[in-house]
């Protein structure tokens, strides 16, 4: 690798198919997208029940909410750590630096974007369709589904917002996984530790590399929800 | 028409078939190697030994080292919690308290090279015409030259204080600069800035960023580097994986491990001296 362009050196390093490169990638994709869909999973129908019920103290649970999505990596890497920490209260587990701690952290940083943003979608179609379902016999209970169904165009973006939180950050996971080489390395803490050696090329081509890999997930997003746009029509 | 139940159905169905994947993929992950994990410090990692000597450890023994590196006082951290089965790393002062106070079993020197004095090229404090690292000091200090302080409660980070302290001087004000940041971070600023720094020979011999940088002073006595392998105290936390720790721990100061340091070269220098002179071929 003599050059230094780094656009160049990002192709080659795709092209040259290096099997470290690639564990990286794959591990990143993993990763992220494995937290993306826990996250969904909480946060899709947490966001809408909050939408929908009236509690006592919802208005900062709300606000609760909407403020996590500024939680900053490295605290929700530090708070994982101490949980899974040996000397921690999840210890036993032995889960600290694997692959399962990153999805952890990551999972805590994307949970809040998907259920503040669910929960905004949800109550606005709730204002809009409130009586149309109330007509048709449906609880509340019973709304959330259709509600979630149909919304999943807006709710796509939600929970590609928190996939481009969970891929682009490096706080979290370099504490909980210890950026070991083949089993915690992934993109964010390779570019990290590339840079901190002055390989500033190598480290702007590894970047590029994970720009391309983010913008192909979006791009098939968006092509599935194009096909299921032209589906309904 | 497809129902809107049946649409709904294929939506799960997505789901379910993304997250088998995404498990089934996690599996690989899971292999049954038996491994320890190492803290160790972001000097030994980022010059490249770990990828030289781990493979041959793991050859001879079927044991793979997970290495984490970070700051040296991280490592102390990490290994106090019980979170790494050894520490390799490089401030014999504190390595002793951790063993004194029963969290590493014993300590043992491992291997040695040096702190080096960088500078920008134009050297405006004239620190190549010092006699001793802290005539250095005081020339920087002296001339209000910047330097950049790791500020991370590093090994070299502690070394620094040190040599401060030798030198008789509390540094502060506009030209010391506390970054708080790991020593590739610390070159890198300090590239820019064409400060002075105190960093190990091994990360500055794989630093690539250089720009005006170079040795301004090296060789004096304080600069010596000696890295220590402490396994953590079994007794202590009965989790830790005391025989495979034992065998890389014995193999490190073991003639094939002595070697294996000692073959370790980057542009042709080599950046570790293995404490066993026979290894190394040369006397002390």
């Amino acid at each position: 690798m003599n050059s230094h362009d780094p656009f160049t050196l990002a192709l080659s390093l795709i092209l040259s198919g290096d099997p470290g490169l690639f564990g990286i990638i794959q591990l990143s994709l993993q990763v992220s997208l494995s937290a993306v869909f826990v996250a969904s999973l909480i946060g899709l129908p947490l966001g809408a029940a909050i939408a929908l019920f009236r509690f006592p103290g919802r208005g900062l649970v709300i606000t609760l909410l909407n403020a996590l999505m500024g939680l900053p990596p490295v605290v929700a890497g530090l708070l994982v750590y101490l949980s899974l920490s040996r000397a921690g209260p999840l210890g036993q587990f032995g889960l600290l630096f694997t692959p399962t701690a990153m999805v952890i952290a990551q999972t805590l940083l994307v949970l809040p974007i998907i259920a503040a943003l669910t929960r905004q979608a949800i109550e606005d179609l709730w204002e809009e369709y409130r009586e149309q379902l109330q007509s048709m016999g449906s609880g509340r209970v019973r709304a959330i589904p259709t509600l979630l169904w149909d919304a999943r165009i807006t709710l796509t973006t939600a929970v590609l917002a928190g996939f481009g939180r969970a891929s682009a950050e490096v706080g979290a996971v370099l504490i909980v996984g210890g950026n070991i080489e083949g089993v915690t390395r992934v993109m964010t803490t390779a570019i990290a530790l590339e840079t901190s050696k002055g390989d500033l090329a190598l480290a702007l081509a590894l970047g590029l590399v994970l720009l391309t890999l983010v913008a192909a997930v979006n791009a098939t997003a968006y092509l599935l929800g194009q096909m299921s746009r032209s589906r309904m029509q | 028409m497809m129902s809107v139940a049946m649409s709904r159905c294929i939506f799960l169905a997505k789901w379910a078939v993304l997250s088998a994947l995404l498990l089934a993929a996690a599996g690989p992950l899971a292999a049954g190697t038996p491994f320890i994990v190492l803290a160790s410090t972001t000097s030994t990692e980022q010059s490249g030994l770990f990828q030289h000597i781990v493979p041959q450890f793991t050859a001879r023994t079927g044991i793979d080292v997970r290495v984490v590196a970070v700051g040296t006082g991280q490592a102390f951290a990490i290994g106090r919690r019980g979170d790494a089965d050894a520490l390799l790393v490089h401030h014999p002062a504190g390595e002793e308290q951790f063993v004194a106070e029963g969290y590493g079993s014993e300590r043992r020197d491992v291997m040695y090279n040096d702190f080096v004095l960088i500078g920008p090229r134009a050297d405006p404090a004239g620190v190549t015409q010092a006699d001793s690292i802290q005539e250095a000091l005081v020339r920087i200090a002296e001339s209000n030259s910047a330097f950049t302080s790791r500020g991370d409660d590093s090994g070299t980070h502690r070394k620094e204080r040190e040599l401060w302290g030798t030198a008789r001087i509390e540094p502060s004000g506009r030209w010391y600069r506390q970054l708080g940041s790991g020593m590739g971070a610390t070159l890198n600023t300090a590239a820019a800035m064409d400060a002075y720094v105190l960093a190990d020979r091994g990360t500055w011999l794989s630093f690539r960023n250089r720009q005006e940088l170079v040795i301004v002073f090296e060789g004096d006595g304080p600069l010596f580097n000696p890295y220590g392998s402490i396994p953590v105290n079994p007794e202590r936390f009965n989790w830790v994986k005391a025989d495979l720790t034992r065998q890389w721990h014995d193999w490190l100061s073991a003639p094939e491990g002595q070697a294996a340091i000692a073959e370790y070269r980057i542009d042709g220098e080599p950046v570790f001296f293995p404490v066993r002179t026979s290894a190394a071929g040369r006397v002390e």
